[in-house]
């Protein structure tokens, strides 16, 4: 059934601002995040990422602003409402308990059930080795584990800080396949990441910070056509025509040749252009009888958008 | 016809979740603390290791006199336990509380839990609380198993029987093993001092390995501290004064003032250490991802109530007990050594098949000099020389005995015989069931450092 409660924005945060000291962690950040949606928080190191978490973790309070978590204003710190659960800076785990033991005596110290804990694990591929201490677990099955002992107490917001670090692909399959199914199920959840292809194949929405500001937060698809340019890589069955016919279509430009690029294909152009650009070459490439073997951004569109918006602008 | 207006009720606000309760927060950090190994490994060596030590000890030839109750381990069960638990007052206990309340919270630091915790728990006060509480329930079945195992050592080993105090006086089984469980309950109020100091260097320092060893390294400067000569006033608002004091419940008149003055002073240490630890913890700022301990302005903070505690205790204990100087001068010293000479006389006496006499019946006495008549006789030395007289029962004669004393500046003594051979002079004695300790060739004594000089 749609409770009230289901239709309140999980976090609604209004010109929040953080500072430790002199250093300001976070300057002015709007952020709403509705149920059931997976929205992935970007920049570089030092942006306010985690500290960000933090708040919505209710670990400190923001300095300025307004910040409700699940409808209820925070207003001091760990004064949240049931229901939000993850993990900032690792997964918080006892290495001397095994895995079922670090979840029994989280669901123990929460009021939940022992039943709870099998379906965690098993929900996130765990079970064979419930019994063993995580002193053994890789850094994967640690971050699994985590995301086990988040998802114990059935969160209607879950902060996961970088919950994909350390995961063979099979594991990251695993876990996005987890993480879309909680949002599926109405929990709205939050995730940082440093890996562009993560965000991209998980997330609705996004939110890039940088130097503690908000430089973009809207949908992934949004993101990529905002940048509007990108490097493409193109590999055709005759370069010098390629060539010649790139350097005729308007809004191209062929860009030199890269050392590394030519390392892998000699025969390899670096072109830049937008998506008009590309279909116009494409367009005569075919024309002119050359065949396209590849045409393929250099860059994600994620990743360039986040360079893009979060690099410095050279000084000249 | 009336309208009705249907007013949707406003929906209710969802109010912030409760912490934890205490009981599940305390039962968690319980379980955290009893999965470690090193907790395992020190409740199995506290619970088996003191009845190996004794019972095997008990059986040597040649036994720990150099520890109070030692000499005795071989008469009385009850002996071993007292050995056992001088050792640990010296260093055990404080090691204990190190590898328990020392790192109880500094883990968190280590593994990158706090976050975790705090979300998971949602009060500081109550993770206090509850580490606190499961590090002291860990350190009490630690002190737990070091008394029952000494006690059941000593007793398989030398048998349920009577202990001689440190007036010489004997003990009879039932009022041994009172005292004897009273003497590890009063240890018990240090061993608190310690735990929190632990708490407090695991909470201020973080990981630092100064905080782990914070209980360990203030014990051993108490130890070094107690040997030092200084005012008794200073030496008992001292924290580990109670590791000493309990030895008052094994002379003949029990100094029952200087027992309670140790723990009291002990628990005020505590609440002392337990309250800044509490203060320093609840305005950590947990999202500071590079702290590591409070830093050296804590110093400060933290040595200036500190220092405020031994300045109280010391003004507090100077009004509340007569204590004067060290607390050691020859009336005291007289008085001690006379009573246990007498006591002593009648054990051998007993030993060697005499016809009982009574202490009161020897009328015993004892003239002490210390270091000749160009030294005060006063404080702490092993140049103290004392006379003991007595009347020789059925005899006008009147006997007496040499004796060398060191005494050690926390009111201890061991008197050495010198003389006569036939009384002192060996350190067995040939009874009619065979050789037995002389139990006046070498003893101990204590003399009680915050009494009021006796006046001779």
């Amino acid at each position: 059934m749609d409770t009230q409660q289901d239709r309140l924005p999980a976090v609604r945060a209004r010109g929040i601002g953080k500072a430790f000291g002199e250093v300001v962690a976070l300057d002015g950040v709007d952020l709403d995040l509705p149920a059931g949606q997976v929205h992935g928080l970007v920049g570089p190191n030092g942006a306010g990422k985690t500290t960000l978490l933090g708040l919505l973790l209710g670990l400190a309070v923001p300095d300025a602003g307004s910040l409700e978590i699940l409808g209820v204003p925070l207003q001091r710190t760990l004064a949240l409402p049931d229901g939000v659960a993850g993990f900032v800076d690792g997964p918080g785990l006892y290495p001397s308990l095994t895995a079922r033991q670090n979840l029994a005596a989280l669901a123990a110290l929460r009021g939940e059930g022992k039943d709870d804990v099998a379906g965690a694990l098993d929900r996130v591929g765990l079970t064979d080795v419930a019994d063993d201490r995580v002193r053994g677990f890789s850094l994967g099955m640690r971050q699994r584990l985590g995301l086990a002992a988040a998802l114990l107490t059935r969160p209607r917001l879950l902060v996961l800080d970088e919950p994909a670090n350390g995961l063979d692909p099979a594991g990251t399959r695993h876990v996005h396949r987890v993480l879309t199914a909680v949002a599926a199920e109405g929990t709205a959840v939050v995730l940082s990441s440093h890996r562009m292809d993560d965000l991209a194949a998980l997330c609705s929405e996004v939110t890039i910070l940088a130097t503690g500001r908000v430089v973009f937060s809207g949908p992934v698809a949004k993101l990529a056509t905002e940048i509007g340019e990108l490097d493409y890589r193109l590999l055709t069955s005759d370069a010098v025509r390629a060539r010649t016919v790139a350097a005729s279509v308007p809004g191209l430009r062929l860009l030199p040749d890269d050392e590394l690029l030519q390392r892998q294909d000699a025969n390899a152009l670096l072109v830049r252009g937008g998506t008009a650009a590309m279909d116009e070459l494409v367009a005569g490439l075919v024309r002119a009888g050359v065949a396209v073997r590849e045409l393929a951004p250099v860059v994600a569109p994620l990743e360039a958008a986040f360079l893009a918006l979060t690099e410095p602008a050279p000084t000249r | 016809m009336t309208a009705a207006t249907i007013t949707a009720p406003a929906p209710a606000p969802v109010a912030a979740s409760r912490p934890a309760p205490a009981r599940r927060t305390y039962r968690f950090e319980l379980v955290k603390l009893l999965a470690q190994w090193r907790i395992r490994l020190l409740l199995l060596a506290c619970w088996l290791g003191p009845a190996g030590f004794v019972a095997v000890v008990s059986k040597q030839s040649s036994l720990p006199s150099d520890t109070v109750f030692g000499r005795w381990m071989g008469q009385s069960g009850w002996a071993g336990s007292l050995v056992v638990l001088s050792f640990c007052c010296s260093w055990v206990l404080p090691f204990l509380t190190s590898l328990v309340a020392g790192d109880v919270f500094a883990v968190e630091d280590r593994l990158g839990t706090w976050r975790h915790l705090l979300v998971a728990v949602r009060s500081p006060r109550r993770i206090f609380l509850a580490k606190a509480a499961a590090s002291l329930t860990v350190i009490g079945a630690l002190v737990a198993g070091l008394a029952a195992s000494g006690i059941v050592g000593g007793l398989a080993a030398a048998g349920n029987r009577t202990l001689v105090g440190l007036d010489g006086q004997s003990m009879a089984p039932g009022s041994a093993a009172g005292a004897v469980l009273l003497a590890w309950a009063v240890a018990l109020a240090p061993t608190l001092t310690f735990a929190a100091v632990g708490l407090l260097g695991s909470v201020a320092l973080g990981r630092s390995p100064m905080g782990l060893l914070a209980p360990a390294v203030l014990g051993l400067l108490l130890q070094l501290a107690q040997m030092l000569p200084m005012p008794a006033v200073v030496r008992a608002a001292l924290p580990s004064f109670a590791f000493l004091s309990w030895r008052g419940l094994f002379t003949e008149s029990v100094q029952g003032r200087t027992v309670v003055v140790g723990i009291l002073v002990s628990l005020a240490w505590a609440a002392v250490a337990a309250g800044l630890a509490y203060w320093i913890f609840v305005r950590r700022n947990f999202t500071d991802v590079a702290y590591d301990g409070a830093g050296r302005r804590l110093v400060l903070q933290v040595g200036a109530p500190l220092a405020a505690v031994l300045a109280l205790g010391v003004g507090v204990v100077a009004v509340a007990t007569p204590a004067a100087g060290s607390g050691i001068d020859r009336p005291k010293l007289e008085t001690s050594l006379a009573a246990a000479y007498a006591h002593l006389y009648r054990l051998q006496a007993h030993e060697l098949n005499r016809p009982d006499v009574t202490e009161r019946a020897l009328r015993t006495g004892a003239t002490c000099d210390k270091g000749g008549s160009l030294v005060d006789d006063t404080g702490a030395g092993n140049d103290w020389r004392c006379v003991v007289t007595w009347h020789i029962p059925g005899a006008t004669a009147t006997g007496s005995a040499i004796y060398q004393l060191d005494v050690t500046a926390d009111g201890r003594y061991v008197a050495d015989g010198d003389g006569p051979q036939s009384v002192n002079g060996f350190f067995q004695v040939r009874t009619p069931t065979g050789d037995a300790p002389n139990p006046l060739w070498q003893f101990d004594g204590d003399v009680d450092l915050l009494s009021a000089t006796v006046k001779g």
